[in-house]
């Protein structure tokens, strides 16, 4: 039996270094850009797939754009589900709400009403979707209803709302001024995709830089601590799907300059795509982690994915089985991450 | 904190005693320099001792000494890197935690591994059910589990009652005959006295005592001191992963040799000295009547600045549901709550904290912490509007205001950005009074301020405590542990069944009459 003493003071040196690089390791993975890594080696296999196999057709800045323009209603909305998830709630209403809000905003009396001023339509919409987010938030806050029911009711109930109003006709767009916003350039780029960008910059500013992004992140990370420590959790939460519902709104003007008609049909599924974006971008679905950029590259990620299986013809079916795959392999990384942190834990 | 002793000397004690124990015929289970790392940290650097068929033998050592990777990997679940197992004679390794059963090794963790859906019955047997082609034998099942209870005392539980309405003790109880329903001869108990009050603890240690006539061993680990010497035969202490005495008679070992040998410092004074409060302190705190339909009633109390107040009394007692509503975290049902002369709103906890009172929770882990997020972000999670400019975060200043109040609490590394996870629970403790020091609150409540901290740590948080009080903080202390209500505070509300049935300065009465009092249930 040897002297402990001594068999340790022989291999200290050598242990200490290897645990200076893997707390380096440990540090790089566990920052932002760490995070997001996997998702960036994935965009970029994407995107040397897609060059491989369509070539220049894939390979041009008009497609990158259209990439993007693809990506900037569904990642507006993801954006507003993204703060909701952080603070460990669901929207499932986004969808439904997103339908709602473009029947609203292209109803004939508001389109009339905004022959003047375009804006008003998107005034609309934006109001639409806080007066669903307000409504999810009450019952939630309040309520006690768990999120994921609140939020299941109104995606039936607003769909519902959406047929009544509209009398199940698609409303055809005719404002002009509208129409002619949305297909004006700024800097050859689309003002859809400007408005991604100016929602995806205010939204990281409002998660990382403000007092309303850290009650978010820690109403996700403990609310009991928070509500002990004297934030007023009930009413953030109800700030929070206001949130998601006019981000719900604003996708919904984006999608109507898109389709240049408003249908209670619009959105259908969009909360699946936003929960799934938000969840690959590394969002943690349980609470306390959010990342704006993360979302938005899980966004683009999908919608790369979309365009490189339209350049080479091939089926949507193989697309939503890939789509499938790059979910489950997303979320098993971001559970083998976990687990280390948990296992560094019980070290001692 | 601790600086270490003398290393060479405390491991020849070591040696020496392990090389007598060693030829002792009784042995059961003999444990031979162990060790284990995880990456690069260094867990266990050498742990010997042995377990005598029939004996207590206890585990002492503070957070981080190396208990918890020590039952991992007597259970199988950690495989140690060097060192063997001497299981009755016969050298061992213990691949799982089956072929750790199946050698007749149980283990009981911390967090207990009841599932609360199932009845007792189920819950003792899950996994080797009694079944007849997939089909459970619910009687014979059901009357096996009322003998296993009965031999730990709890034939009065029907074995077919969800485990999930059990209290916790219950729970540790079937979690124990889950161990017993296995043919076992050594039981290792994980700090089994952390959720429970005096009471259980009492017949926690008679169940113990029946284990042992019946000769089965236990490892006992805690960091209890007083436990110890009542329940166990003999304790080795585990100090930065080393064994640095084994066997010592627990009878016998004075405890300033134990606390020395823990913590390779020797305290004598466990208590800080009392400051006398000033006749004219201004009262700070003020309940009248205050009550919790079904919980408690007519509980009245005052602080006056610079002053603790403790409330002494048994899990269940109301005693953690009082500072919760005095809080405005629970609705009071009567009664009313006075900061500096104001009467709070009921039932707003934002309320409180604009008025300066601020609670560090009983379960520091759910209910304080955000366990994942820098340490500033825990400690300014109260004030960090108030460092923002309107809604604008000003990090660079919470990181100050932490650092500053880190290094003020000697909480070393005073790394701001570190994730509160990895902190000890002394340390997590520590963020928890950073939190309200930075906010600078006038009146204070700790609910179990020492839970899971360990001897040293305990130590400095009971200084601060005092310093607080002395600054002119009013305090009010709720703990499981009487003797630390007793010397913590200036004064003591016992409580028993809702009601606060005396009241007296902390000098005039000792463990033995609170007990009294709470047994009795009546004012003196």
């Amino acid at each position: 039996m040897s002297e402990p003493t001594t068999t340790n003071a022989a291999d200290a040196n050598p242990a200490d270094r290897s645990a200076v690089t893997q707390n380096a390791a440990k540090r790089f993975f566990a920052s932002p850009a760490g995070r997001s890594i996997g998702l960036i080696i994935a965009l970029l296999v994407l995107v040397v797939v897609g060059a491989i196999t369509a070539g220049d057709n894939f390979m041009n800045l008009n497609n990158l754009l259209v990439i993007l323009r693809s990506a900037s209603v569904i990642g507006v909305v993801a954006i507003g589900v993204t703060f909701v998830i952080t603070a460990g709630g669901i929207d499932l209403s986004v969808g439904s709400v997103l339908g709602l809000t473009s029947v609203l905003a292209s109803l004939g009396a508001i389109q009339t009403a905004a022959s003047g001023f375009w804006p008003l339509m998107v005034f609309v919409a934006i109001a639409g979707g806080v007066l669903a987010g307000l409504v999810n938030g009450m019952i939630i806050a309040y309520g006690s209803v768990v999120a994921f029911m609140a939020t299941l009711a109104m995606l039936v109930a607003a769909r519902g709302i959406a047929e009544l109003v509209s009398q199940r006709k698609t409303q055809i767009v005719d404002n002009q001024g509208f129409l002619n916003f949305f297909r004006s350039d700024l800097l050859g780029i689309s003002w859809v995709v400007w408005i991604f960008a100016i929602v995806a910059a205010l939204a990281w500013f409002l998660l990382n830089r403000t007092t309303f992004g850290r009650r978010t992140v820690a109403i996700g990370g403990n609310a009991t601590a928070a509500r002990l420590a004297g934030v007023n959790v009930k009413r953030h939460t109800v700030y929070l799907y206001m949130l998601s519902g006019s981000t719900a709104g604003i996708a919904a003007t984006m999608l109507l300059s898109r389709t240049t008609a408003g249908t209670s049909t619009h959105g259908q599924l969009y909360e699946l795509d936003a929960i799934a974006a938000v969840v690959v971008g590394g969002t943690l679905l349980v609470g306390g982690r959010g990342t704006i950029g993360g979302t938005v590259l899980g966004v683009v990620l999908f919608s790369t994915l979309t365009n490189v299986f339209i350049q080479n013809n091939l089926s949507t079916s193989v697309q939503l089985v890939a789509k499938g795959i790059i979910i489950v392999a997303a979320v098993l990384l971001q559970q083998r991450f976990a687990n280390r942190e948990v296992s560094a834990k019980a070290s001692p | 904190m601790s600086t270490p002793g003398d290393p060479d000397k405390a491991a020849s004690v070591c040696y020496v005693r392990v090389v007598i124990k060693a030829d002792h015929p009784t042995s059961l289970l003999q444990v031979r320099g162990l060790t284990k790392s995880f990456g690069g940290a260094q867990a266990l650097k050498g742990v010997d001792f042995d377990v005598r068929a029939g004996e207590v033998h206890c585990v002492l050592g503070q957070n981080g000494a190396g208990k918890s990777t020590l039952i991992k990997t007597l259970s199988g679940a950690h495989q140690p890197d060097k060192g063997e197992f001497v299981w009755q004679g016969q050298p061992v390794t213990i691949t799982d935690p089956v072929a750790a059963l199946n050698l007749g090794i149980a283990t009981m963790y911390q967090e207990l591994d009841v599932v609360d859906g199932l009845s007792i019955a189920e819950n003792i047997f899950l996994g080797h059910e009694n079944s007849a082609g997939g089909v459970v034998r619910r009687r014979a099942t059901n009357n096996a589990a009322r003998d296993l209870m009965t031999r730990l005392g709890h034939g009065d539980l029907s074995p077919t009652r969800e485990v999930g309405t059990l209290s916790p003790a219950n729970k540790q109880i079937v979690a124990m005959a889950r161990a017993l329903s296995h043919d076992i001869k050594l039981m290792i108990m994980d700090e089994p006295s952390a959720v429970l009050d005096s009471e259980e603890v009492n017949n926690l240690f008679r169940v113990v005592k029946d284990l042992t006539t019946q000769g089965i061993a236990v490892i006992y680990i805690s960091h209890r001191l007083e436990e110890i010497k009542r329940v166990g035969d003999r304790i080795t202490v585990l100090k930065d992963g080393r064994s640095q005495a084994a066997g010592l008679p627990a009878q016998t070992t004075p405890t300033r040799e134990l606390i020395s040998l823990m913590t390779g410092t020797d305290m004598e004074h466990v208590f800080p000295p009392r400051v006398a409060v000033a006749d004219d302190a201004p009262v700070l705190l003020e309940v009248e009547g205050l009550a919790a339909a079904g919980v408690f009633s007519g509980v009245s109390l005052s602080v006056r600045a610079g002053e603790v107040v403790g409330l002494a009394g048994l899990v269940g007692s109301g005693r953690s549901e009082i500072l919760e509503t005095i809080y405005g975290e629970r609705r009071a049902t009567a009664g009313t709550v006075t900061l500096s002369g104001k009467v709070l709103k009921p039932g707003s906890v934002s309320a409180a904290v604009q008025n300066d009172m601020g609670l560090s929770p009983e379960e520091r882990k759910s209910q304080g912490l955000m366990l994942e997020e820098p340490i500033y972000r825990n400690a300014t999670l109260s004030t960090f509007t108030r460092f923002a400019r309107g809604p604008l975060l000003d990090e660079a200043a919470e990181r100050a205001a932490t650092r500053e109040q880190m290094t003020a609490l000697e909480l070393r590394p005073a790394e701001p950005d570190r994730i509160t996870r990895t902190l000890s629970g002394g340390n997590q403790q520590k963020i928890m009074l950073a939190r309200w020091l930075i906010h600078g609150t006038k009146v204070l409540l700790l609910d179990e301020p020492t839970r899971g901290v360990d001897v040293g740590a305990r130590m400095e948080i009971y200084a601060l405590i005092r310093d607080l009080a002395a600054k002119g903080t009013a305090i009010v202390v709720v703990s499981s542990e009487i003797d630390e209500v007793l010397g913590l505070a200036d004064r003591v509300l016992v409580i028993s069944d809702g009601g606060v049935v005396a009241q007296k300065a902390s000098t005039e009465i000792d463990e033995h009459g609170v007990l009294d009092l709470v047994m009795k249930g009546s004012a003196a």
